[in-house]
């Protein structure tokens, strides 16, 4: 590669100071929120699944409904892997891992052709097709009771998953870390790069030597991958696995956490994440029955707002300057 | 395949070879049988009527159309059944493409337009970020904005840029001048003229301004209905406006 390519895109790839203070607020929640583990898990293992998906959509341009799929693919392998294989967690994240990768891959082939609308069909798809047989198949799955009986041992050995959540957390958010840094890398890669020019287009990308099929195959791969790592989070901290983890809601649910975070700069995920969720714990606490139809209304307020009024609503300073956004 | 064989034997084989070749989208021929030959330094004027099949045969050769007959030779090597991105990387002669209306990434930036393909295995040569922004000092200045945010001058630069990256051995330049202010124009043409005088670099030219291109290429092919009509050396048809306003109607441009 060229010198002058590569220092562009080293600069670009600098790790900012707002980006440090991001990564300190998880482990500050560690020592400030000690009865809240089980909650701040569920937000890293949401973070990373929806990581995942800006992979795909925000960087390739890949629009999926059916990303569950490769969560709930994860979750199971992972609870097989600990009830049948082995008990051990980092053993089982890696088989899994491997498995998620080949069912991205072979996944690819579906999403390589058509457009945005297709693409969604095809999504859709695959997940409720992931579903049908993980319920249909219940000598493996335990169907719609869901995998019981799942031991998972000790992280490294000595840890136990306990009740409070204390070492499920550290060891989601351990790998949340892990998988953020290889995705900064890969999008800051000419990879990534060359995954951008697909997304805006096509053809152009083709004309100028990028393998397009070959990246978005490879992208995908990545994505379902990271799905899956985070499906076998949610099991082996809970130590089961149900039909939930393949179902419809929970890849809509992903989008949503886009919409909010945004797409196509990494921290979307994770941030959209932790709105989505403290959302969900607070209007649920408040009216167990209708939180659904809050978490609904508050995200069409969002869109009703719009990011240019909201940036001006959290910096209060500049009310006065400008003054132009609602005429 | 006997032919193609045999050609990559010719150690003179024309750096593009294009023969008998039907080309077009959705099931309908634009290109009805055309053949044509490229030598290696040499730089091809290919005019005609908006319509006659100009952007269809440039598309054809990098093989972004769907071919129903015919093949495409680079330097003697059969790149009929290669897709795109191996006819833009090809080892023997990758192919740059300028695509019509300054298609460059708008949401990537002048820089990252530049590095999108600094990974794909293009071939080494000459061509660096540096380099093109000494070529195009005012996309320097630039290096951070969006594609979206330039001049359509500055696009168009970018366009050239963007091709010149891959190092190509043939540069495909499709209408670089329309919809440019004339001073644009001017400077847009004057880079194409000095990457094929000074840096021998094969190129065609697709240019509805017949006079102006005609002035800086070798050779010239007028296209109709998707035949060629009429194939002469640049200056020649310069100097016979009548055979311009027969095929084109322009002869005074």
């Amino acid at each position: 590669m060229k010198a002058s390519a590569r220092a562009a895109l080293q600069a670009a790839s600098r790790w900012r100071a707002l980006e440090f203070a991001f990564w300190l607020v998880p482990v500050a929640a560690y020592f400030l929120f000690p009865r809240h583990y089980l909650l701040l898990n569920e937000m890293a293992i949401f973070a990373l699944f929806a990581l995942s998906l800006d992979l795909i959509l925000g960087y390739a341009g890949i629009i999926s409904l059916g990303h569950a799929a490769f969560f709930g693919f994860g979750a199971y392998a992972a609870a097989l892997f600990a009830k049948h294989i082995h008990p051990d967690p980092l053993l089982g994240l890696a088989a899994t891992a491997a498995g998620a990768a080949l069912f991205g891959l072979v996944s690819s082939v579906l999403i390589l052709r058509g457009t945005d609308l297709t693409r969604l069909m095809v999504t859709l798809g695959i997940a409720l097709i992931t579903y049908e047989v993980a319920a249909k198949m219940a000598w493996l799955t335990g169907g719609t009771d869901g995998l019981q009986g799942v031991v998972v041992g000790p992280l490294l050995g000595r840890f136990d998953f306990d009740m409070s959540g204390r070492t499920a957390y550290l060891y989601s958010l351990a790998t949340l870390f892990v998988l953020f840094l290889i995705a900064r890398r890969v999008v800051h890669s000419p990879f990534g790069m060359g995954l951008k020019a697909i997304r805006d287009n096509r053809l152009r990308a083709a004309a100028i030597g990028i393998p397009v099929n070959r990246r978005l195959a490879a992208v995908n791969t990545l994505a379902a991958t990271m799905a899956g790592m985070a499906g076998a989070l949610l099991s082996q901290s809970t130590s089961f696995a149900s039909l939930d983890v393949l179902a419809f809601h929970r890849s809509a649910e992903a989008l949503l956490v886009l919409v909010i975070g945004g797409t196509g700069w990494l921290y979307g995920g994770p941030i959209g994440a932790v709105v989505f969720t403290l959302l969900h714990d607070r209007l649920a606490a408040l009216t167990p029955q209708y939180w659904q139809f809050w978490v609904g209304a508050i995200l069409a307020g969002l869109v009703l707002i719009g990011r240019e009024r909201m940036r001006l609503i959290v910096r209060p300073w500049r009310w006065f300057k400008a003054k132009k956004v609602g005429e | 395949m006997a032919d193609a064989r045999q050609d990559t034997m010719h150690s003179k084989a024309p750096l593009l070879e294009v023969s008998g070749l039907v080309a077009g989208y959705g099931g309908a021929s634009i290109l009805n049988g055309v053949s044509f030959r490229l030598e290696a330094g040499q730089s091809l004027a290919l005019l005609g009527r908006n319509g006659a099949g100009k952007s269809t045969l440039i598309a054809s050769i990098l093989g972004l159309t769907e071919r129903h007959a015919g093949r495409v030779l680079l330097a003697g090597v059969d790149v009929t059944n290669l897709r795109p991105d191996q006819r833009a990387t090809h080892a023997v002669g990758a192919v740059g493409w300028v695509p019509q209306e300054r298609n460059i990434f708008k949401s990537l930036t002048v820089e990252e337009n530049l590095t999108a393909i600094a990974r794909t295995g293009a071939r080494p040569g000459p061509w660096t970020v540096a380099r093109v922004f000494q070529l195009f000092p005012q996309l320097e200045g630039r290096r951070g904005n969006l594609g979206s945010q330039l001049s359509g001058g500055e696009q168009q630069l970018l366009a050239i840029g963007r091709a010149l990256m891959l190092n190509p051995a043939l540069l495909l330049l499709d209408e670089p001048l329309e919809g440019l202010a004339p001073l644009i124009a001017a400077q847009v043409l004057d880079v194409v003229r000095k990457l094929i005088k000074d840096e021998g670099l094969s190129a065609i030219v697709v240019e509805q301004h017949a006079r102006k291109v005609l002035e800086i290429t070798d050779q010239a092919i007028i296209l109709e209905r998707g035949s060629i009509v009429h194939a002469a050396s640049s200056i020649d048809l310069l100097h016979r406006p009548e055979e311009l306003d027969a095929h084109l109607g322009v002869g005074g441009r």
